[in-house]
């Protein structure tokens, strides 16, 4: 194991041969011949494993993170080349391959385990980082909001920021003059006084001369030219050609196809399959028992996926066959009573004394609430290409862990981990599914058995019914308020402790509280879906405020308002969305106005919802406002489109995302009894962000988890009727229309 | 053996009976813009034209498309390096997230606009609400199609 440093994040070496290295990893003698691959061409200089600039003064970032339509590539890009006042028309990035030198946690060990002091800036974000790479150790994960949070933040900028520092150095040394009367701009380093100027590449060599500065400084928000600004994408005009190449797209030669159908009840194995009829039809290759799937390789998906519809499998009976939904949810209720009822708190988060308090409270408020588990219903159906040849594996997918697929992979063939290569491809949405290795594994277990690549496509059925799920839950809450409706108490027992940690807190004050939880077994398959938790709690906790503030006859908005006076960042974005939406309005008959807020991932999010309740019943999100405080938007067009996202796909699960559990197995298949939001039902979205000059905050999922609670509780305001249980398609809304009509 | 003409080039093929236009198109002809999404016309990311009509290629038997004109995401720009104004209008929005949509997103779009090249946003809505965006880029597909509209008329009275 090499020995990282924070001499060797900031620091730099001259590596055999001359070349010049700043930043991660790389020490003199000690060069990787991975890292050694990602040089082009003989004459590039490597500035460091984040940045390296060629002769033709082109700098290339270096990314470590999958590109799941997030822009990520361009805003890394972007954050590294304002530090470094490179020339954006030349700047080009290249996805990291998965090698350990670009996990997140050989970053964080520089900067925490180095001791070291770090810029102000970051200060703020050394914990989570800290959390978060001690979680995805050996990970080079693009979730939970992070790429530009952290790895932007902390390599990025720095490196961006470090590279700039030594050029100007080297140019201050060849031309002895004072640093200070340089000039740094589009990739050229100027001294306007002896009116010299040159290029980073031609000052480069220099460069590798200079003594490496412990801690670069990094801009400071008005000094940004790149960062706040919204270029294009990198990643677009490939995807309006159909040029893109998606894991589902990759084309490897003498490859066959495969496909899939593991057993439908989770955990049950293969008990008998008949394939006299099948291996003799047209174009298939094998058929496989897998031990708890079977698989077909043929010719064409086609082949493989009819053979599949009509061979004979037998599964084998486990307890859970005769399993139903509702019986999983009085399970979760059962253990949620005889915790109670033992004294058996799994203690969230405790403040004061709750009981007292509630014996004491003038208004009492209480109810339950449930949630269903859902499907992520990724565009692209999950697949993997595998190919294992020669003692080695070559995987082909798109994945937001490659370094997880490696190690899987590695694991799985008692292969050494350096003998498998992950060719990354771009997703088709990710959402949390694409971290998993489940796909992976299958595939490298196919192409195990045969000595020609594989490529392994999940049908649209299978990818609904073995998907890791959103958790379904039922969640107890009871406020107690006082004579004047301020809130005195608050208990609320849930279901599942997944993460964030602190996804349960509420962000009001409330003196006495206790929040717990209960943690009853499930065969239904776990797994992050947007946002995690705070899926889940954003639309409990938003929706029991409200009933709060109904109970205390109060303003939606100005109940938040009062109960987070002391968060000056809540209340700047509930004042912007209270703006922005026209809160207070009138609004035509049978509209409703829903307010929500919540913080997640680093960003605080509030939004309004419009809605109409038609004389059908049916519900109609007509507009959204969204206020949202990132600390800073890198790429506000990028960052707005992410919000968008958030919200379309909260709602998709809010209106009528369910998945139910019948006799054992999911009893939804596909798009038309999993709907998803349509353009014809999308709403208008209007995004406004505040530049709070916080540390960065995430983008990709905190829209998600209030936009349920926003439209329910327009619902409420249209119709009288809290909508309790998702999703909103269960409730029958009719008879509240005929009353108010 | 099946002749099929796909972006006005000619393909031999080998399609069995029921064997849907998709796989043909993706697996042997190598085109692979057009997208697997759902297998049964409910997601719309394998939309193709024949002759000029706007098809899920999931469920369109592959022997039904000999002796028509199949258009694919490949072959809609007017030529090689150069784009369509759909296409061109969808680089302007920035339109795509992840992108797998949007292949059949923009095949929907430019048969609209040829039937009505000045669609309203209702009309929008019902020509495009059967290709579905999980990263819910519908706001700026309505946007991306207005802005093409309006490009196509300006170009038609130049
Ligand atoms: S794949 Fe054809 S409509 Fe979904
Ligand atoms: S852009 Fe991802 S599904 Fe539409």
């Amino acid at each position: 194991m090499k020995k990282w440093t924070r001499r060797a994040f900031i620091g730099a070496g001259v590596l055999a041969g001359g070349t010049l290295v700043i930043g991660i990893a790389i020490r003199p003698g000690n060069r990787s011949s991975k890292v050694a691959g990602l040089i082009a061409s003989e004459g590039e200089t490597v500035m460091n494993v984040w940045l390296k600039i060629a002769p033709d003064n082109t700098v290339t970032a270096i990314i470590p993170h999958a590109e799941m339509g997030q822009g990520v590539h361009t805003a890394l890009a972007m954050m590294l080349a304002d530090e470094m006042d490179a020339d954006w028309s030349k700047v080009k990035f290249q996805e990291a391959p998965a090698d350990k030198e670009y996990a997140n946690f050989t970053l964080l060990k520089g900067f925490v385990a180095g001791n070291a002091t770090f810029p102000k800036f970051i200060e703020g974000t050394i914990d989570g980082v800290f959390l978060t790479a001690v979680k995805s150790l050996n990970f080079q994960i693009t979730g939970g909001s992070a790429s530009v949070r952290f790895t932007g933040q902390q390599a990025m900028r720095i490196a961006g920021a470090a590279a700039k520092s030594i050029l100007m150095q080297a140019a201050s040394d060849t031309w002895k003059v004072p640093i200070e009367e340089l000039i740094a701009k589009n990739s050229i380093i100027s001294h306007p006084r002896s009116n010299r100027s040159a290029t980073f590449a031609e000052l480069a060599p220099a460069a590798a001369k200079v003594n490496i500065p412990t801690q670069p400084k990094l801009k400071s928000p008005e000094e940004f030219t790149l960062m706040g600004t919204s270029q294009p994408r990198f990643d677009i005009p490939a995807k309006v050609t159909g040029e893109a190449q998606f894991g589902m797209d990759v084309q490897v030669p003498g490859m066959k196809y495969a496909t899939i159908k593991a057993s439908p009840v989770f955990g049950s194995k293969v008990k008998s399959m008949d394939t006299t009829v099948s291996s003799s039809q047209q174009g298939v290759k094998k058929i496989l028992n897998l031990g708890d799937a079977v698989a077909v390789i043929a010719d064409s998906f086609w082949q493989a996926k009819t053979t599949l519809d009509v061979l004979p499998i037998e599964f084998e009976t486990t307890e859970n066959s005769g399993l139903n939904q509702e019986e999983i949810i009085d399970r979760y209720r059962n253990a949620m009573d005889s915790d109670l009822a033992e004294g058996n708190l799994d203690t969230h988060f405790k403040d004061g004394d709750a009981t007292t308090a509630f014996e004491e409270a003038a208004i009492l408020v209480e109810a339950e609430y449930q949630l269903p588990f859902l499907a992520h219903a990724t565009m692209e159906p999950m697949n993997c290409t595998a190919w294992l040849h020669d003692g080695k594996c070559e995987i082909w997918c798109g994945s937001q862990n490659p370094l997880g697929v490696r190690a899987a992979a590695a694991e799985i063939l008692e292969i050494d981990i350096d003998q498998v290569t992950v060719h990354n491809q771009l997703l088709g949405g990710g959402f949390g599914r694409r971290s998993e290795t489940d796909v992976i594994k299958q595939a490298i277990l196919i192409a195990k058995e045969v000595d020609f690549p594989v490529k392994l496509i999940w049908s649209r059925e299978e990818d609904t019914q073995h998907d890791v799920y959103r958790e379904a839950t039922i969640s107890r809450m009871k406020a107690g308020l006082d004579q004047s409706g301020l809130p005195i108490a608050y208990a609320h027992q849930f279901i599942f402790k997944h993460h964030p940690p602190e996804a349960a807190d509420i962000p009001y004050s409330i003196p006495n509280q206790l929040i717990h939880y209960s943690s009853p077994a499930s065969h239904v398959p776990w797994g992050n879906w947007r946002s995690v938790d705070h899926s889940t709690q954003g639309f409990l906790t938003e929706s029991f405020i409200d009933e709060m503030a109904h109970a205390a006859k109060q303003d939606s908005f100005a109940f938040r308002k009062k109960l987070t006076r002391d968060n000056s960042r809540f209340q700047r974005v509930l004042d912007l969305v209270y703006e922005k939406s026209n809160w207070g309005a009138p609004l035509p008959a049978n509209w409703g106005r829903g307010i929500a807020i919540a913080q997640s991932f680093g960003s605080i999010v509030a939004e309004v919802a419009e809605v109409e309740v038609g004389i059908d019943g049916k519900v109609k999100v007509h507009r959204v406002v969204c206020a949202v405080d990132p600390g800073f938007a890198i790429h506000p067009n990028g960052f707005i489109a992410q919000m968008e996202s958030g919200i379309i796909y909260g709602l998709a699960a809010a209106m009528t995302g369910e998945i139910t559990i019948e006799n054992g197995a999911v009893a939804q298949s596909n798009f038309h009894n999993y709907p998803v939001t349509r353009m014809n039902e999308a709403p208008k979205i209007e995004t406004h962000i505040i530049n709070s000059g916080n540390p960065p905050g995430g983008g990709g999922e905190p829209s998600t988890p209030v936009i349920a609670p926003a439209v329910t509780n327009a619902i409420f305001d249209a119709t009288g009727i809290r909508i309790r249980q998702l999703p909103i398609s269960k409730t029958d809304l009719r008879a509240s229309i005929r009353q108010t009509t | 053996m099946t002749s099929l003409t796909i972006n006005g080039k000619e393909y031999k093929v080998d399609a069995p009976e029921g064997i849907p236009l998709l796989w043909v198109i993706r697996e042997q002809c190598g085109l692979t813009g057009t997208k697997f999404g759902c297998g049964i016309a409910q997601c719309g990311a394998c939309t193709v034209h024949l002759d000029g009509q706007p098809v899920r290629s999931c469920v369109t038997p592959a022997i039904s498309a000999e002796g028509k004109n199949i258009t694919t995401i490949e072959g809609i720009a007017p030529e090689k390096n150069t784009l369509h104004i759909v296409q061109e209008a969808w680089i302007e929005e920035q339109t795509p997230q992840c992108g797998y949509c949007q292949s059949g997103q923009i095949m929907s779009a430019v048969a609209l606009l040829n039937e009505n090249p000045s669609p309203s946003d209702e009309e929008i809505d019902a020509a495009m609400s059967g290709n579905i965006c999980r990263c819910g880029m519908y706001g700026r597909i309505k946007s991306a199609i207005h802005r093409a509209s309006a490009a196509l008329q300006s170009s038609s009275t130049l």
